[in-house]
């Protein structure tokens, strides 16, 4: 056992999320499922039931008591999702329903708009399917052609690939900043300076980052970047869509409806500013004010006594795990987040998966929504273990545990 | 024929009932069952016999004689190829007819349902459904011979 982290009182923090404490088939729940959801602390599921129980109104255009605590508070989130990523303005804080949805506004709202048969959109070969369909779908619609960026056999873009991939017709590149599936942490920075220089516009899937580690837009310089609620502690089906003001002033509106409009004759339409523009309809006020609690439950452990514990729990992780026979990792790029993707020779991750539930471990299991990347490495899918600040190398052990009884068996 | 449907159903349940609903002993005895069951022709594994909707590969094939039908099937995991033949094992042997109209019961009562996440008895559900179709095709093809 390794505990070199003094400075974070994991029970403590254990205390807070009150789905950790129970049994799953008759044991202790270990959740390793991270990098799919993360589970809730109490502060925000309180932020939720608060809200219903005492502010529930509809915001922006109430005129009474309720209806100004819920705007105040649902734009409280928004400033602080500004200061959290390190925006230049609220204005550029755009609320999603998550991840997916930022990247298919921007596929529409901005690449319908911009784009021109032959163009072209770089993403690379360990994307989720959620930064593939949407450019496939755009590509689709206005004949612009999408190129793969490859990676090696680490789970690494190769950058001089994606540099020779880079020409006057690229309009948009599109990456994740952490692989859901390899763990690999991309240069972005770097990449986004290569886009820049050939003059395209970047824009980062940070759907696995948030909960981990800083984001800088400013330093990124990147023009877009989303990420989901739900992946760092909050709650489900909200999310956010980064874009620079001039950027998103030029896009036309993804959805059109209440909020999103100045005045509305039958003859012609004009638009809300920015971000309301974008934010049709009745958002999701209750998960944007909670979202608040998520943030500042990460501000108030801190990203770098996070990273800390999370990058011992994936060195004794890796160690621990590297002992079992067969034991093939995936994904072994040099700048890796706490994921362990891995395969057991001669063992289905299915049957892995469901073997260790018997356990109350609770993995992913199959192609983790990446299947090109999938048949890039030739497997039918891995084992996915995902660690967030609330786990333990007590838990480690016990998958390692659980993983030699199921070898054991099959052998 | 109907009746020994039921009856084999019935047997599985009395089976599982033994486990008193030890997770790791039910799977661990679904593994033992597919280890049991008879191999897959390697013919058979073809893509046109893949069970369409399982997270694991599932391949199924039929066939008709003295009016009753036998399945064959084959999973590349270890836990599916337990369930499927279970299937097998409840199905087979019986007519097109019974295996159309009779009612499965026995994934509920072993908790199938309730183990057996959604993802995963999607993939239960579409052999069953899979089953169906065959016996619905070898039903349609007998009257049309008629």
């Amino acid at each position: 056992m390794n505990n070199t982290i003094a400075t974070l009182n994991i029970e403590a923090i254990r205390k807070e999320f009150p789905v950790l404490s129970q049994q799953v088939n008759g044991k202790p729940l270990v959740y390793f499922d991270n990098a799919a959801t993360s589970q809730k602390p109490k502060s925000v599921i309180h932020a939720l039931t608060h809200y219903y129980e005492n502010d529930n109104s509809n915001i922006h255009r109430g005129i009474h008591t309720l209806a100004e605590r819920a705007t105040a508070d649902y734009e409280e989130t928004r400033a602080l999702t500004q200061r959290f990523i390190n925006a230049g303005e609220k204005e550029e804080i755009i609320f999603t329903k998550g991840t997916t949805d930022g990247i298919n506004l921007v596929s529409q709202a901005y690449g319908r708009k911009f784009l021109n048969a032959g163009d072209e959109i770089i993403i690379s070969e360990m994307e989720h399917h959620s930064n593939i369909v949407p450019w496939q779908l755009l590509c689709g619609q206005t004949g612009a052609v999408l190129k793969i960026a490859p990676i090696d056999d680490q789970g690494d873009i190769i950058i001089e690939e994606f540099e020779g991939l880079l020409t006057e017709k690229t309009k948009i590149v599109s990456i994740v900043y952490i692989s859901n599936t390899l763990g690999t942490i991309n240069p972005v920075k770097h990449l986004t300076s290569l886009a820049h220089k050939a003059g395209a516009i970047m824009m980062v899937d940070a759907a696995q980052v948030t909960p981990h580690e800083k984001i800088d837009v400013k330093d990124l310089n990147c023009d877009f970047l989303v990420f989901s609620g739900h992946k760092m502690y909050g709650p489900t089906g909200v999310g956010v869509l980064y874009g620079k003001r001039s950027l998103l002033e030029k896009m036309d509106p993804y959805q059109g409806g209440g909020e999103m409009i100045n005045d509305v004759t039958f003859e012609k339409t004009t638009y809300n500013d920015i971000p309301y523009k974008f934010e049709a309809g009745t958002p999701n006020i209750a998960d944007v004010i909670a979202l608040k609690e998520a943030i500042l439950f990460i501000q108030n452990i801190g990203h770098d006594n996070i990273q800390a514990h999370e990058n011992d729990l994936l060195k004794y992780g890796t160690e621990q795990l590297s002992k079992l026979d067969g034991f093939i990792p995936v994904g072994t790029a040099k700048q890796k987040a706490s994921v362990i993707s891995f395969n057991i020779e001669g063992i289905h991750p299915f049957d892995i998966g469901m073997l260790l539930d018997a356990k109350g471990i609770a993995v992913r299991t199959g192609h983790h929504c990446t299947q090109p990347l999938m048949n890039r490495l030739q497997i039918e899918g891995t084992v996915r273990a995902s660690f967030a600040v609330y786990n333990t190398m007590a838990e480690i052990d016990r998958l390692k545990e659980g993983l030699e009884d199921i070898i054991k068996k099959f052998r | 024929m109907s009746e020994s449907l039921k009856n084999i159903q019935e047997d599985i349940i009395e089976e599982f009932s033994m486990l008193e609903g030890d997770m790791e002993m039910i799977i661990n005895y679904i593994i033992e069952i597919g280890d049991q069951m008879d191999p897959l022709d390697e013919n058979a594994r073809t893509e046109d016999n893949i069970v369409k909707g399982c997270q694991s590969k599932v391949w199924m094939s039929a066939q008709i004689a003295d009016g009753k039908i036998q399945f064959q099937a084959d999973s590349n995991t270890a836990v599916t190829k337990g369930l499927v033949s279970i299937l097998v094992r409840v199905l087979s042997n019986q007519t097109p007819e019974a295996i159309l109209n009779e009612d499965i019961f026995f994934p509920e009562k072993i908790g199938m349902n309730r183990f057996i996440g959604t993802q995963r008895s999607n993939g239960f559900g579409s052999m069953i459904k899979q089953m169906k179709i065959y016996a619905l095709a070898f039903s349609a093809k007998r009257t049309s011979n008629a």
